[in-house]
């Protein structure tokens, strides 16, 4: 399958996206995406996918999300501008605060909606898989407030870094089960996740966090998540009687980002910007920058670009980040790099922790560390093009990273 | 007659003599590397088929004995080029035709023409590949067929029944019949109606019919021959290996 195209090709499947060609029947965007599962899978996939096809056409289906995103999630969040900090960088920033939606941070949207798929289509038990727990705080919600059994796979080193979401996970009611076989983190847990949707797979309903995985799970999670750019479109034509120049969002699998850039795919001249983990260096195993180092693969499910060494097996990441530490990236963040609609960069653990404690001095905002990425890039580029509007995508709040952060001001 | 027909006709002669094919599986270079090509040496003098894994970063689809083998196999230092030259190296004294079970990534990353050609020169008759379901297996299974090698399918208890007969269509050397719904190596003893289920596959097609995922005893492989062409080995062999037993031992107690 190739993944180089020449510039009328990419002109042509740029077209295709306006018209909403991808997923296609394959569940491919370009060459990317589908659906790769084993046997014992497949008729649950049929029916989800039948389920996706019904219920995301069904006003009932869409009102009742709708209803739970403004009454219990706190939509639609602000659109904050961002004043010291536009006097700092020479710029008009603006933040689409995600931070401010119930649990603190984009997750949920997705959250309650899968939940509220799950049981449409009848699911006795919902399992999930979380990295930096925001996930699995979101989905531990989100099964309390649809009434269904939540348990989230964990890998065990996030477990610890992240101790302070395990213990709402479980207050919440879910079940937390450490993974301790790979690499102990998001991929494992994934993997784990699976694993156990396979023992079972007629009365389990996986909740995927991100934008990853076999068909529809990318396109329905775009779908939940891209309520923050179509907010954040309108607000930013009403507060700022403008679209922005730059748009900048964190990437790990990519939810938040698919989320923010989907509803602006459309407008050519808005640079997009999504920003991956550049961990402590750029050899393999240093960083978590999937789509600026990797190459084309299937991990979990999808043909998407990872991080591998030649004989196809995959590596371990590192990223300060527990929500960028993967190894994959959604197929449709892989597309829009290959025909160049999307530019991906990457931020240092270094630069995204200055970044985070720039944002904390100049608005009062405690970011999550994840976010921070987009905001490292996001000055670099705003130097770069003085006196341009900048919106940022600001996922999550930091409160969970507090552990690490302590450490890092420790020193 | 092509590797795959091979495969078949010798799953076929087996049953004709009223006996159960037993089909070892287990993990290259796993517990130890340098032992790998004594090991198969050993295991294709008692399996009629012997299945050799190829171990993955992610093997979704496998049981706890099985993603320790794989992980350990990779440190190691196990890869597909090194599997493919071991095997070689030892290819005249193998008793038995190979398969080869690999998740799709390390395939990919071999590139399929070359895959294929390598498989079909070190005498592998097919593949098995858990993560690629018959929609995204054209690709592979072409480049396969080309050099006459086949690409086993799986139909599991969930498997609708107008979709066995497309994987059977599809599928060449013998069907892989998972017993249970679930990862490899569980425990839970073999499904209630499984009978009914392997006469239903055996029905479908006049391939051979190995059943495979929780078969440990000489009683499994017994209650699967009434059904099935052959009973495949997997995490239980493995466990005996990693024991440092007399695996060999074991697989002849099975019979």
């Amino acid at each position: 399958m190739t993944v180089d195209f020449s510039e009328t090709e990419k002109e042509i499947l740029y077209q295709s996206v306006l018209d909403n060609k991808f997923p296609d029947e394959m569940g491919r965007y370009g060459p990317f995406g589908g659906r790769y599962i084993p046997e014992t899978l497949v008729p649950a996939f049929s029916r989800l996918e039948a389920g996706v096809k019904k219920y995301l056409n069904d006003p009932q289906f869409i009102r009742a999300w709708q209803d739970e995103l403004d009454g219990w999630v706190g939509r639609p969040t602000a659109l904050t501008y961002a004043k010291r900090l536009s006097q700092k960088w020479d710029a008009e920033v603006w933040l689409k605060r995600e931070d401010l939606a119930h649990t603190g941070a984009h997750k949920i949207n997705n959250a309650i909606g899968q939940a509220l798929l799950a049981k449409k289509l009848g699911a006795k038990q919902i399992i999930a898989e979380t990295g930096a727990g925001q996930h699995g705080v979101a989905s531990a919600a989100a099964c309390a407030r649809v009434g269904l059994p939540c348990r989230v796979y964990m890998g065990a080193v996030d477990i610890k870094r992240q101790a302070p979401n395990v213990d709402r996970m479980r207050q919440l009611g879910a079940e937390v089960c450490a993974v301790e076989t790979g690499d102990q983190t998001l991929r494992a847990a994934i993997d784990e996740a699976m694993r156990n949707w396979v023992s079972d797979p007629s009365d389990i309903y996986y909740i995927i966090g991100s934008a990853v995985g076999p068909h529809p799970y990318p396109f329905l999670v775009r779908e939940f998540q891209s309520v923050i750019g179509k907010e954040a479109r309108k607000q930013i034509l009403e507060q700022a009687d403008g679209l922005p120049d730059a748009v900048f969002a964190c990437v790990g699998g990519g939810s938040n980002a698919i989320g923010l850039f989907h509803p602006f795919l459309g407008d050519k001249e808005i640079e997009l910007i999504g920003v991956e983990a550049g961990g402590h260096g750029s050899g393999l195993g240093q960083n978590a920058a999937t789509l600026a180092t990797g190459t084309p693969g299937v991990l979990q499910g999808a043909y998407t670009m990872i991080l591998q060494n030649r004989d196809g097996q995959v590596q371990e990441t590192h990223s300060v980040s527990a929500g960028l530490d993967y190894s994959g990236v959604g197929p449709e963040h892989a597309f829009l790099q290959c025909i160049g609609r999307v530019n991906y960069e990457s931020a240092t653990d270094t630069e995204a922790l200055m970044a985070l404690s720039e944002l904390c001095m100049t608005e009062g905002i405690l970011t999550a560390l994840e976010t921070a990425h987009a905001f490292a890039a996001a000055k670099k580029w705003a130097t770069k093009n003085p006196g341009k509007r900048v919106l940022i995508g600001n996922s999550g709040r930091g409160d969970k990273d507090m552990l690490t952060l302590s450490e890092h001001m420790r020193g | 007659m092509s590797s795959a027909e091979k495969i078949e006709s010798i799953l076929k002669k087996i049953n004709r003599n009223n006996e159960t094919a037993l089909v070892p599986f287990f993990t290259a270079g796993y517990p130890q590397l340098d032992s790998f090509a004594s090991d198969l040496i050993n295991i294709s003098k008692v399996g009629d088929v012997v299945e050799i894994g190829v171990p993955f970063s992610d093997p979704m689809a496998d049981g706890m004995t099985i993603q320790r083998s794989s992980h350990q196999a990779l440190i190691n230092g196990v890869s597909l080029k090194w599997i493919f030259d071991q095997i070689e190296a030892v290819s005249d004294q193998l008793q038995a035709p190979l398969v080869m079970m690999s998740y799709l990534n390390p395939l990919l990353a071999f590139g399929y023409e070359e895959l294929a050609q390598r498989a079909k020169k070190v005498g592998i008759g097919g593949f098995i590949v858990p993560d690629l379901p018959l929609e995204e297996s054209y690709e592979l299974q072409s480049s396969l067929e080309n050099m006459g090698l086949g690409l086993i399918q799986l139909i599991t208890p969930a498997t609708p029944i107008d979709r066995m007969v497309d994987l059977c269509a599809a599928s060449k050397g013998f069907v892989y019949a998972v017993t249970m719904t679930g990862i490899t190596g569980s425990d839970s003893g073999l499904a209630t109606n499984l009978a009914k289920y392997l006469d239903q596959i055996c029905g479908i097609t006049d391939l051979p019919v190995c059943a495979g995922f929780g078969v440990r005893s000489a009683e499994d492989v017994k209650m699967i021959g009434r059904h099935a062409a052959g009973a495949i080995v997997g995490s239980a062999l493995v466990e005996v290996m990693e024991r440092e037993e007399d695996f060999v031992g074991f697989l002849e107690r099975l019979r």
